[in-house]
């Protein structure tokens, strides 16, 4: 599973990659989780509001920092 | 730690946890400047009249009434902007003509939900989604210039006459802004890496599937990030404030820089350009100001060019827009801001 997180570095991406981290952390899986910075490869996602998500090159968020419950949810879901 | 991983999980519990708040804050807010008295006066024998004294008294009344404000205006301006999402406002502008479409742009910044550090991603989103450049630049225009905080604070501090005025040239500055660059021919002047830029995928829009809670969840959140974001600046215009209110004699500003005074409004902008703060952090300031007889245009064109116009938003739309279209950007908007200034002065003044 590869993991992006969108953002250009504001607080609200870092404060995601660590939900994001937390969730995988509780949901015992490995994934690499990258750092997307440039505004054209955000803008590619059709993500206006950062930060966002991608997994395996799909947005499953944009615009908000969630808990990291929700992330797991997302992620749980996405597996499956 | 998110503030909303620190309420209790369960739907009653944070219920009783934001009425509580409620409570709170409302006591708070009717008690505050009695607070002060009596901790200041009777507490610490302060001399009600002394100069030092009135400042401190200010910035702590001012730090408490304000943080309140802020609170309920984020809030309830989350909540509802939760509804609104850049992705519907662009699939609204898109296809537009100028004119009508630089008309909607504008009206759509103020509603829609929109962070000045997204400028970039959003502009890229919206030229990719065929909005006319001209029109792109009528919605970055508006949105930073009359945001939530600003309409909240100047309706709760100066009144709705004040703040009608400040929204409605806020967002004609906005339409005639972006309109004029947009008949300027300005696609030479945008990086070329922008049209290039391919959309993959299919967006997702951010304000769908949300269930009451999460907007209330969403409102609560957006209190502490934001809070945590700006109070520095909020710490900073509150002290400058609450030294003008102690310090500067009434006449001060009326002998230099009163209504009739041909320079006030254009070296106000001047100062607020280049100045980075928010609606909030710069609310105490224009306050004090306008205690000690600065007219309210001037004040207003002020806020307009620190909110509307700073550095650090320069910088980053500098990755899309080249120097020329940036320095045609500034020097519209600051044109408009400087109109609108005058405009006010003689308008307020009759």
């Amino acid at each position: 599973m590869i993991i992006k997180v969108l953002g250009s570095g504001c607080t609200n991406c870092q404060n995601l990659e660590k939900a994001t981290r937390e969730a995988l952390a509780q949901l015992g899986l490995h994934a690499t989780v990258e750092h997307v910075t440039d505004p054209a490869d955000i803008a590619s996602y059709g993500v206006m509001r950062t930060p966002g998500l991608v997994v395996d090159e799909e947005v499953v968020l944009s615009g908000r920092v969630p808990t990291a419950s929700s992330v797991r949810e997302l992620l749980a879901a996405r597996i499956g | 730690m998110s503030l909303l991983e620190r309420v209790p999980e369960t739907r009653r519990g944070r219920w009783l946890v934001l009425t509580a708040a409620a409570v709170v804050g409302l006591a708070l807010y009717e008690l505050n400047e009695h607070l002060w008295d009596w901790v200041l006066y009777d507490g610490l024998g302060l001399d009600p009249s002394g100069r030092a004294t009135e400042t401190i008294h200010f910035f702590l009344y001012d730090t408490i009434k304000i943080t309140l404000l802020l609170v309920l205006i984020i809030f309830a301006v989350t909540f509802l902007r939760s509804y609104m999402s850049v992705e519907r406002t662009r699939a609204m502008l898109g296809g537009r003509r100028e004119g009508v479409g630089n008309v909607m742009a504008a009206g759509l910044g103020v509603v829609t939900p929109f962070c000045s550090c997204s400028a970039v991603p959003a502009f890229i989103g919206f030229v990719a989604a065929g909005v006319p450049i001209g029109v792109t630049l009528s919605f970055l225009i508006a949105s930073p210039m009359v945001n939530e905080i600003a309409i909240g604070m100047l309706l709760t501090l100066f009144g709705v006459k004040i703040t009608a005025l400040y929204v409605s040239t806020g967002v004609l500055i906005a339409i005639v802004a972006g309109w004029i660059l947009g008949r300027m021919g300005v696609e030479k002047w945008v990086e070329p890496f922008v049209f290039e830029t391919k959309l993959r995928g299919k967006a997702i829009d951010p304000a769908e599937g949300l269930t009451f809670d999460d907007r209330v969840a969403m409102g609560v959140e957006e209190v502490g990030t934001i809070l945590r974001k700006i109070w520095s600046y909020l710490l900073v215009g509150i002290g400058l404030g609450a030294v003008i209110h102690g310090w500067v004699p009434t006449e001060f500003f009326t002998t230099y820089a009163g209504p009739g005074s041909t320079f006030g409004v254009l070296v106000a902008v001047g100062i607020g350009i280049p100045l980075y703060s928010n609606a909030a952090g710069i609310m105490p300031l224009v306050q004090a100001l306008y205690e000690r007889g600065l007219p309210m245009g001037t004040l207003l064109a002020f806020m307009m060019a620190v909110v509307a116009l700073s550095l650090p938003e320069m910088i980053l739309l500098r990755r899309v827009l080249k120097p020329q279209l940036l320095a045609a950007y500034v020097a519209v908007v600051a044109t408009g801001i400087v109109a609108v200034g005058y405009l006010f002065n003689a308008v307020l003044a009759t």
